[in-house]
C-alpha cells in the first residue's frame, strides 16, 4: 500500500476534470458553430436580399426572387392554428389527468397520450396525408363551409391539403408537450390552495377552473410557448399536408407553405448561390425564432418547475 | 476554551492532531479554534448536543468536509507530525491513512461483498492477495463467519448491522492509522449496536479511533478519551473540554460539561 | 362583498354540481382525444401497412415502379448503420457533459451548459440538417451518411447529457462520499462506483435518444440523401427508412403508397420497441 505514486494519481485525476470540462465546453462550441455556419452559409443571401427579405412576398426560385414572407405567414397561421386547438385540448386534458382523473385511469391515459410524442413526423404526415386530408375534403370541410362559410377563412375550394390540415396535424403533434407540460405544472400547485378552496363550499370543477388554472397559469403559458417553437419547425409532416404553394391567402382551405417545408422540399435541387444561400438563410431564421422562443418557455417554466424541487 | 490533556509528550506524539482548526461553509463559521489530539490505541469520543460541530470536525479529519461546494477549513490537521492542509500530502493518501465509517452504512450497490471490501485496494494486486486482504479485514470487522460463503453477492443483500460491519471492514482493508466513525451505530438495532461497540473496543487495539456520537452513554461505554462541543451563542461550535473518559464523567472541569453530563439540555 | 351575497343560494348549488359533472366530461374528452388521435393513427398504419409488409419488402432492394416486389432492406441497413453511428458520436460527448454538469452543480457556465442544452432540444432538425450539410456535405461536395450521423448526433446530445447528469445526481451522495473517503480518486470513485450505479438510468436515457432520432427523416433529405442500392461506406450517400416512407408517400403511385404504410410500421414499431426497452431497464432492477 505504500509504493503508490500519489503525485501520479492527482495527475490523472486533474486530467479528468479536464476532459470532463472540456466536454461541455465543446457541446457549447458546437452550438456556437451552427449558429456562425448558418450566418455563413446565408451570407450571399443576407447581401443580396438584405432585410427586405423579410417582407418580400414573392419566393421564385425561376426569376430569382427570394421573399420569405409567404412561408412566414403560412408558417406563423399553422402555427397559430395548432397551438389555439393544442392549448385548448391540452389544458382541459391536463386539468383532467392531474386533477379529476382516478390514478388508474391517469396512469394509462397520460402514458398514452405522451406515446403521442414518439410518433416519427413522417407517420404523422404520412397518415395526414392519407386519412386527415381525405377527411377534410369530404367532411370536415364542407361542414364548415355550411356552418360558417361567410367567415372568409372558410371560403374557397377544398382540397384537402391547405392550412387548415396542417394545422390540425400540428395540432395533434404538439398535443402531448402542451399536456404533459401542464400537467406537471398543475400538480406542482401545492395542495393548499385546493384544500382550501374545497373546504369553502366550492365544487371540484370550479375549484379548478377558479383556482388551480390560474395559479397555474405562468407554467401553462410556458408549456404552450414551448408547443409553438416545436410547431413553428416541424418540417416533414407539414410539408406532406400544407400543399406547397408559396402564397398568402385568406381561406384555411388553401395551400400553403412554411419556412422549414421550402427548405425541405427545394434544398435538394437548389443550385446557384443565392439559391442556395437564400435556403439556409431561412434555417437560420427557424434557428433564431426557435432559440428565442424556447429560451422564453424555458425561463418561464424554469422558475415555475424549480419552486417544487 | 479547549483543554489539553496530560504531558506535551503524549499529546505530540498522537498520532492524528488538530491545532486551532475552523471550518466554514462559504460565509458561515461552523466550527472555531478547535485544538486536540488523539491517541494511538485509544477510542476518542466527539460528544455534545446537535449542531455543536462535532461532526464537521470529524469531516475536517480526512478532508472530506471539503467535498461541499464552497466549503472550507482553516488551521492544521496534524498527521504524524505533518500538516495534511500542506499540499505535500495528497488528498488521496490522507484518506487511505485516515479511513471513515458513516452514520448510515453506504455499501457500494454494484459491488459484490467481496468487491465492497477490496474496492479501495491498488488494483494491481492479484486476485489472491485481495482475497486474502479481504479475509483479514472481515474477519477485523467480525463479519467474516457470516458471508464467506457468499462473498459473490450483492452486498445490498446484508441487513443494516451487516452492511455497517461491511462499511468498517471495507475501511479497514486498506490499512488506515486512524478510523472516523461519524455516529455508526445511530441507524441500527440496540443488539447491533452493541456488537458494532464490541467490535470498536477490539479494533482501539490497533488503531486510533474517533468516534462522533450523540449518545452520551455509548460515549461513557466505549471511549477512553471525550472531547465535549458545544456551539456558542453565535452558532459557532467549539471544543469546551477534552480528557480521559472516567475524568470527564465524574469529575468534569467546566460547568457546561457538567451540565450535558447530568442531563440538563441536550 | 358580504358574506351573505358570496354564499351560494340553495337553488345555485343543483347548477354548480350539473357544471363540475360537465366540466369533468369536457375535460375527460379532451383526454381522450389524444389516445384517440393516437390508437386512429396506430390502427391505420397497422392496417395499412401489414398489407406490403412481407418477406421481399424486408429484404430486397427497392425496385422502379410497375415491377413487383420491391422493398426495403436497404433502408432498413442504412438507418441502423446511420443511427449507431450517430450513438458512437452523441454518447461519449453527452455522457462527459453530463457528468460535467453533475460534478459542477451550481455556477454560471453549467447553468449556461443546461439552458443551451434545453433550448438546443427545440431547435428545429431541419436547421440541425443545414448545420451538417454546410459543415460535412459542401466541402466535400457529396453527400454522405455521416453527415446524417452528424445531425443526428446533435439532435441525441441534450437528450443524453440531461439524462445523464440526472442518472449521476440520483445516485445517493453517501456513495460518492465513500467511495473518496476510502481514498479513491475522483477518476476512480466515478468510474468504478457512481457511474456503474447510475448505469440503469443513463442506458433508458440513451435508448430514449436513439428513439428521438429514428424516424427523422427532414435532415436526411441533404445529408445522406438516399440510395437505390446496398451501401455500407457512411462516406457515401445511404439509403434511409424515413426517406424511403417520405419519398413513396409523396409519389403518384398506389404500390409506393403501400410501402410507404409498412415502412411506416416498421418505424412505429422500432420506436415502440425503444421506449418500452427504456422503461424497462428502470423497472426490474429496481430503483435503488
Amino acid at each position: 500500500m505504500k509504493s503508490r505514486n500519489y503525485a501520479a494519481i492527482a495527475a490523472a485525476d486533474r486530467i479528468f476534470l479536464l476532459v470532463v470540462y472540456a466536454a461541455a465546453v465543446l457541446f457549447v462550441l458546437l452550438v456556437a458553430m451552427l449558429f456562425v455556419e448558418l450566418v455563413h452559409g446565408s451570407w450571399p443571401s443576407i447581401q443580396a436580399f438584405k432585410l427586405k427579405f423579410l417582407w418580400t412576398s414573392e419566393w421564385n426560385p425561376v426569376t430569382g426572387q427570394f421573399g420569405a414572407l409567404p412561408l412566414i405567414y403560412g408558417t406563423i397561421v399553422s402555427s397559430l392554428i395548432a397551438i389555439v386547438l393544442a392549448g385548448v385540448v391540452g389544458i382541459l386534458a391536463a386539468a383532467y389527468l392531474a386533477e379529476f382523473a382516478p390514478l388508474w385511469i391517469a396512469r394509462p391515459l397520460g402514458f398514452i397520450i405522451e406515446l403521442l410524442a414518439a410518433v416519427p413526423s413522417v407517420v404523422f404526415g404520412l397518415w395526414g396525408l392519407f386519412v386527415l386530408a381525405p377527411f377534410v375534403r369530404n367532411a370536415l370541410g364542407p361542414f364548415l363551409q355550411k356552418t360558417l362559410g361567410f367567415l372568409p377563412i372558410f371560403q374557397g375550394t377544398i382540397s384537402g391539403v391547405g392550412m387548415l390540415t396542417a394545422g390540425l396535424i400540428l395540432a395533434l403533434m404538439v398535443l402531448p408537450t402542451v399536456t404533459a407540460i401542464s400537467r406537471e405544472v398543475i400538480v406542482a400547485i401545492g395542495s393548499d390552495l385546493r384544500e382550501a378552496s374545497m373546504s369553502l363550499g366550492a365544487t371540484k370543477w370550479e375549484t379548478v377552473a377558479r383556482v388551480v388554472l390560474p395559479a397555474s397559469r405562468v407554467g401553462i403559458f410556458g408549456a404552450i410557448v414551448l408547443a409553438l417553437g416545436r410547431a413553428l419547425g416541424e418540417t416533414i409532416a407539414t410539408t406532406m399536408v400544407i400543399g406547397n404553394r408559396p402564397e398568402i391567402a385568406t381561406s384555411l382551405f388553401a395551400p400553403s407553405y412554411t419556412l422549414a417545408s421550402v427548405i425541405a422540399n427545394e434544398f435538394s435541387e437548389a443550385n446557384g448561390a443565392v439559391y442556395i444561400s437564400a435556403l439556409i438563410e431561412l434555417g437560420l431564421l427557424l434557428f433564431i425564432v426557435s432559440f428565442i422562443v424556447n429560451a422564453m418557455a424555458r425561463l418561464l417554466l424554469w422558475a415555475v418547475l424549480r419552486e417544487r424541487h | 476554551m479547549s483543554t489539553a490533556v496530560t504531558s506535551d509528550d503524549a499529546q505530540a506524539a498522537a498520532p492524528l492532531r488538530v491545532e486551532n482548526l475552523s471550518a466554514f461553509y462559504g460565509q458561515r463559521c461552523a466550527v472555531a479554534g478547535v485544538t486536540m489530539a488523539f491517541r494511538a490505541n485509544a477510542v476518542t469520543a466527539l460528544m455534545g448536543p446537535s449542531g455543536c460541530g462535532k461532526t464537521t470536525i470529524l469531516r475536517c479529519l480526512n478532508r472530506i468536509h471539503e467535498i461541499a461546494p464552497g466549503a472550507y477549513a482553516v488551521g492544521q490537521v496534524l498527521l504524524d507530525g505533518e500538516d495534511v492542509y500542506d499540499s505535500n500530502i495528497s488528498v488521496i493518501e490522507l484518506r487511505r491513512r485516515v479511513g471513515m465509517v458513516f452514520q448510515r452504512p453506504n455499501p457500494f450497490p454494484t459491488l459484490s461483498i467481496a468487491g465492497n471490501v477490496v474496492a479501495g485496494l491498488n488494483r494491481q494486486m492479484s486476485r489472491s492477495q485481495k482475497l486474502e486482504v479481504a479475509e483479514k479485514a472481515l474477519r477485523g470487522a467480525a463479519l467474516w463467519d457470516e458471508v464467506k460463503d457468499k462473498l459473490q453477492q450483492p452486498a445490498t443483500a446484508l441487513s443494516g448491522g451487516q452492511q455497517q460491519r461491511l462499511c468498517i471492514a471495507r475501511a479497514l482493508a486498506v490499512e488506515p492509522e486512524v478510523l472516523l466513525m461519524d455516529e455508526p451505530t445511530s441507524s441500527l438495532d440496540p443488539i447491533s449496536t452493541l456488537s458494532i461497540e464490541e467490535l470498536m473496543s477490539a479494533l482501539s487495539d490497533r488503531f486510533a479511533l474517533v468516534v462522533v456520537t450523540h449518545n452520551m452513554q455509548q460515549a461513557a461505554r466505549i471511549s477512553d478519551y471525550s472531547a465535549f462541543m458545544l456551539a456558542d451563542e453565535q452558532g459557532v461550535g467549539r471544543l469546551v473540554e477534552m480528557d480521559e473518559t472516567a475524568k470527564i464523567f465524574t469529575k468534569p472541569s467546566d460547568r457546561r460539561t457538567e451540565d450535558y453530563i447530568t442531563g440538563r439540555f441536550g | 362583498m358580504t358574506a351573505a351575497e358570496g354564499v351560494p343560494s340553495r337553488d345555485r348549488v343543483g347548477v354548480r354540481h350539473a357544471l363540475s359533472f360537465a366540466g369533468t366530461f369536457a375535460t375527460a374528452a379532451c383526454a381522450s382525444i389524444g389516445a384517440i388521435a393516437l390508437l386512429l393513427i396506430l390502427g391505420y398504419v397497422a392496417l395499412q401497412g401489414i398489407r406490403a409488409f412481407n418477406w421481399a419488402f424486408l429484404t430486397q432492394l427497392p425496385v422502379p415502379v410497375g415491377e413487383p416486389g420491391g422493398g426495403v432492406a436497404n433502408g432498413i441497413v442504412g438507418t441502423i448503420v446511420t443511427v449507431g453511428l450517430a450513438v458512437v458520436i452523441a454518447t461519449p460527448l453527452g455522457l462527459l457533459s453530463g457528468l460535467f454538469l453533475a460534478l459542477f452543480g451550481r455556477g454560471w457556465f453549467p447553468e449556461a451548459v443546461r439552458f443551451l442544452s434545453d433550448v438546443v432540444s427545440g431547435i428545429p432538425s431541419i436547421a440541425i440538417g443545414l448545420f451538417a450539410y454546410t459543415l460535412l456535405v459542401a466541402p466535400f461536395r457529396h453527400f454522405s451518411a455521416i453527415s446524417a450521423s452528424f445531425a443526428f448526433a446533435l439532435l441525441m446530445l441534450p437528450l443524453i447529457l440531461r439524462t445523464s447528469e440526472e442518472a449521476v445526481r440520483s445516485v445517493p451522495r453517501a456513495i460518492r462520499e465513500g467511495a473518496l473517503a476510502l481514498g479513491l480518486s475522483e477518476f476512480a470513485s466515478t468510474m468504478r462506483i457512481v457511474l456503474p450505479a447510475a448505469r440503469p438510468a443513463i442506458i433508458t436515457g440513451l435508448l430514449l435518444a436513439i428513439a428521438r432520432v429514428t424516424g427523422e427523416t427532414a435532415p436526411l433529405l441533404f445529408t445522406a440523401f438516399g440510395s437505390q442500392f446496398w451501401e455500407l461506406n457512411p462516406t457515401q450517400p445511404m439509403a434511409q427508412l424515413p426517406l424511403q416512407v417520405f419519398t413513396y408517400a409523396i409519389s403518384p403511385y398506389q404500390s409506393w403508397h403501400q410501402q410507404a404504410w409498412a415502412g411506416a410500421l416498421l418505424l412505429i414499431l422500432a420506436v415502440l420497441v425503444l421506449n418500452v426497452m427504456a422503461r424497462l431497464v428502470l423497472s426490474p432492477k429496481g430503483r435503488r
